[in-house]
């Protein structure tokens, strides 16, 4: 076993997720399974290989600092769950 | 006449030579749905008011002696990932239920510029996220050559949309095989396109270094017609290659003399089904038939593409996921007493298991203590991935291999989701490495289709374009009509 349902929990939580209890053991057998399969690639010998986040050669893209329009305040609150006066709308944030 | 069953160029013919409207076209593509749409169900969201009005005009245009563009006039069906102004976008997640975009996706803006026509939005896996269009929060979809069979995934909604003819093209996004699967398991042709030659722009993210649009259609000349309106450099995406977009029509020439084609043998080991093999291997012999060159190579990496795969796409899509916090726009769980909470419901009832599955496993491999084990390590077996396709290009000019190791299989297989994921062993290699990657009908097996899938060099897609089309010309496969047989 790699993850226990404890640290499936763990991970539920840095992820902003909850597993439900009913689903939990079922949950931790497949994300052991799935890496359990992962151990193949001990397998190979990466020492020294460059790792490949992005395959495009190019690294920064630039275009003319130019103004442009932009979003309006209308059109960002247009799909808000809840829209208070002009802004976003949510419960307590500090207890 | 039924419309509905021709090509996009055939039909561009038909409206430029008055022979048919543009309303006339739409209205049979409508109807086409209206008959069949229960039994497919590859829509989330039809749009006939607006394509009406659309086609109204571009008939109106060629009234008055204006020139069009290819597609103008001529209904195409979106994936539901692709944001479209004012028309729903739910990416098949109840997360996304809700939300119609406040501006449209860069190929969206290329196809109404050309005037092309949006019958609605396909139904997909959600978030993109499988190979079945099962996880779809709304429905599922089913394949028309066989109802009791899955369209394959995630492009499940677009691949069947153009199976049974409630669509003329369509749109879908790969990221480890979502086109050209299935594309393969509907008959049909799809095409991934060469990492950065599509703007991403407007599609919702899921694994951004692996994500690409791209065509779903009846023939290859269609595919070029698509690939020539949406590819291109895109200031919004940063990521949008530089280069010149050549008119992908010029490749289509029907002329294989001399062309090296390698086939991978990794590709067509044990776990392929014998069926499916032999049917890929009648075409490797049409290609020798007509000239082409077969070479054998080899792609040593192959069989560590799919775990390299389920590491790297998790850990961009639980980046890219972290904005869904129930503030801004989506899915809101009601009765949360603190925001920190109402965000953890939100997102708890507003993705599906997969979805959770996927960001939890990304969440796992980035977090600290298993980077340089996972990602790290993935990222580097990533750079083999590549190598391995580099050193094989330089035996061949393209490859060949099946789209798929099977045919679309039964709706609820309950197979677990490792067995499911392996199954895209065939694709996923062409997103590590960034290449272009087409798949085209070429047999059948137990009465579904077969899909064989050409991979090219990076921005070779002329390549595998002229070889898919000169197999096109010497064949019949994609003639052929879904029954829409079966029993849901």
């Amino acid at each position: 076993m790699k993850v226990t349902v404890k640290d499936v929990e763990h991970i539920a939580g840095l992820s902003r997720l909850t597993i439900p209890e009913s689903e939990m053991e079922k949950f931790t057998e497949q994300f052991n399974q799935i890496l359990n399969y992962a151990d193949i690639l001990e397998k190979i010998d990466t020492e020294g290989i460059e790792p490949t986040p992005y395959v495009l050669p190019i690294s920064n893209a630039f275009r003319e600092d130019v103004p442009q329009p932009g979003v309006t305040h209308e059109e960002a609150l247009e799909n808000a769950p809840a829209v208070y006066n002009d802004g976003f709308k949510v419960p307590r944030v500090i207890e | 006449m039924d419309l509905y069953k021709l090509t996009a160029h055939e039909l561009h013919d038909k409206l430029v030579s008055k022979e048919i409207s543009s309303v006339e076209l739409t209205e049979n593509v409508y109807s086409r749905i209206d008959e069949v749409e229960d039994k497919v169900q590859a829509y989330v969201t039809l749009d006939k008011e607006n394509a009406m009005a659309q086609a109204a005009k571009v008939d109106a245009k060629i009234a008055a002696g204006e020139a069009i563009a290819p597609l103008a006039g001529i209904p195409g069906a979106i994936k539901d990932n692709i944001c479209t102004k004012g028309l729903l976008t739910t990416c098949s997640s109840k997360m996304l239920s809700n939300v119609v975009p406040i501006y449209d996706a860069h190929v969206i803006k290329k196809l109404r510029a050309d005037d092309a026509i949006f019958t609605g939005k396909t139904n997909m896996d959600e978030f993109a996220m499988g190979s079945t269009t099962e996880s779809s929060y709304f429905h599922k979809t089913y394949n028309p050559w066989n109802l009791e069979r899955v369209p394959g995934g995630s492009s499940g909604g677009s691949a069947a949309a153009i199976a049974a003819g409630e669509a003329i093209w369509s749109l879908g996004s790969d990221t480890g095989g979502s086109i050209r699967q299935p594309a393969s398991f509907n008959g049909c042709v799809g095409i991934k396109p060469t990492y950065g030659r599509v703007s991403r722009y407007g599609c919702v993210a899921f694994a951004s270094s692996l994500d690409q649009i791209g065509p779903i259609t009846r023939d290859v000349t269609d595919a070029a017609l698509v690939l020539n309106t949406i590819c291109g450099k895109d200031e919004h995406d940063s990521t949008s290659l530089p280069v010149d977009v050549p008119d992908f029509t010029k490749a289509l020439r029907a002329d294989v003399k001399g062309l090296r084609i390698g086939l991978p043998k990794e590709y067509y080991g044990e776990g392929v089904d014998p069926k499916v093999k032999a049917e890929i291997e009648k075409a490797v012999k049409t290609y020798e038939s007509l000239g082409a060159e077969i070479v054998d190579v080899s792609l040593p990496h192959t069989e560590y593409a799919v775990i390299t795969y389920y590491i790297i796409a998790p850990a961009e899509a639980s980046a890219n996921l972290a904005r869904y916090d129930g503030v801004r726009y989506g899915f809101r769980a009601a009765n949360a007493t603190s925001a920190p909470e109402m965000t953890r419901l939100s997102r708890t009832e507003g993705f599906g298991p997969e979805v959770r599955r996927r960001i939890m496993l990304g969440t796992y491999v980035l977090s600290s203590g298993y980077y340089d084990a996972y990602y790290k390590k993935a990222m580097q077996v990533r750079t083999l991935i590549r190598r391995d396709f580099n050193e094989a290009f330089e035996k061949c000019d393209m490859l060949l291999t099946p789209t798929s190791p099977v045919v679309a299989y039964p709706v609820d297989g309950k197979m677990d989701p490792l067995s499911i994921y392996m199954l895209d062993v065939t694709t996923i290699p062409v997103n590590m490495a960034g290449l272009p990657g087409i798949s085209i009908p070429c047999g059948f097996a137990d009465g579904m289709p077969v899909g064989m899938q050409l991979i090219g060099k990076v921005l070779d897609e002329e390549t595998v374009l002229r070889a898919a089309y000169t197999f096109e010309q010497a064949t019949d496969f994609h003639k052929a009509m879904a029954p829409l047989g079966g029993n849901k």
